[in-house]
């Protein structure tokens, strides 16, 4: 068996594992921890099959952003999940069941087709003129070329979902008081300060 | 020698085991979130497997953008999930029902 047959078992056992334990584990921070150890092993997965870049982006992206956003509503909920698995045991069949045929399904895909070897183009990194280029390079000259539409609508559907997430849980609390600078800048000499002048033992009306 | 049917497999059992826990974890929305990103990872890894092994960028570019809109998902999904949370004190998907608009 070579290094890389090795990382690939190694790699694919311990995604398939993390990912049987997100389905499986009884609190859900531990869930999430696992789904990291799922995205980190897909990784893995990426580099062993020559995609660095997307690699590196799953990393960055998935663990660095989802996963964490993922563990700060887990633990910012106050939730009862022992009562949140209640079913637990009798959705089990039915779901064991329809995993079990779908499973055996897409393996059955998976081990009868062929791919039409006419389908295969040149290696990849291997551009006009002969220079050889990384994963990132190539992945760089179509995003930025032909699939330039695709990759601004991608930030337009960030930003949608950026804004979206903000008006949701933005919440208007009544009985708060709060800072009001425009307010505090437009007052003048005239709106704060009254001049009186007190006559001598009559005191002053407030 | 590893080929392209073992990425696939890879992939399909991890695709079966976010359908699987989404079936089996009908009360809580947040394992339901993370099986759907263990779908969206499954179908990543195949668009990468295919991609490399068809010589074909295209896929790499496609798993980008499925990546970008899981993204998108995760973040209005755990917005949508605090709201939730806030009116009803509970994250219970059979509560949803009773939601009023």
């Amino acid at each position: 068996m070579t290094a890389a047959a090795a990382f690939f078992y190694l790699f694919a056992g311990l995604a398939v594992a993390s990912g049987f334990m997100v389905i499986a584990a009884r609190n859900p921070v531990t869930s999430v921890l696992f789904l990291i150890l799922a995205f980190v092993n897909a990784a893995g997965l990426f580099i062993l099959m020559g995609a660095e870049f997307l690699a590196m982006i799953l990393v960055v992206v998935y663990v660095g952003a989802v996963a964490v956003l993922f563990l700060f509503v887990v633990m910012m909920l106050d939730v009862d999940f022992a009562a949140l698995r209640q079913g637990f045991q009798r959705y089990l069949p039915v779901g064991g069941l329809i995993g079990a045929v779908f499973l055996i399904e897409l393996l059955l895909v998976v081990g009868s087709w062929t791919i039409d070897p006419g389908l295969v183009q040149a290696p990849l990194g291997r551009a006009a003129h002969g220079e050889s280029l990384t994963n990132t390079q190539a992945l760089g000259r179509v995003l930025y070329t032909d699939y330039v539409y695709f990759f601004q609508i991608a930030g337009l559907i960030l930003l949608v979902a950026m804004i979206g997430a903000i008006v949701l849980t933005l919440r208007d609390r009544t009985g708060v008081k709060r800072q009001n600078i425009s307010v505090q800048n437009a007052r003048t000499q005239a709106m704060a300060v009254d001049t009186i002048k007190v006559p001598s033992r009559q005191g002053v009306e407030v | 020698m590893i080929g392209l049917s073992h990425y696939l497999t890879v992939a399909a059992i991890l695709f079966t085991l976010g359908v699987l826990g989404i079936f089996i974890n009908r009360k809580n929305v947040i394992v339901i979130l993370m099986s759907v990103e263990l779908i969206l990872l499954a179908v990543n890894i195949n668009f990468v497997a295919f991609s490399t092994h068809l010589n074909d960028i295209t896929g790499q570019v496609f798993a980008l953008f499925v990546l970008t809109v899981a993204a998108a998902e995760a973040a209005i999904g755990l917005a949508i999930l605090v709201v939730f949370f806030r009116n009803r004190g509970s994250i219970a998907v059979e509560d949803v029902s009773m939601m009023k608009g």
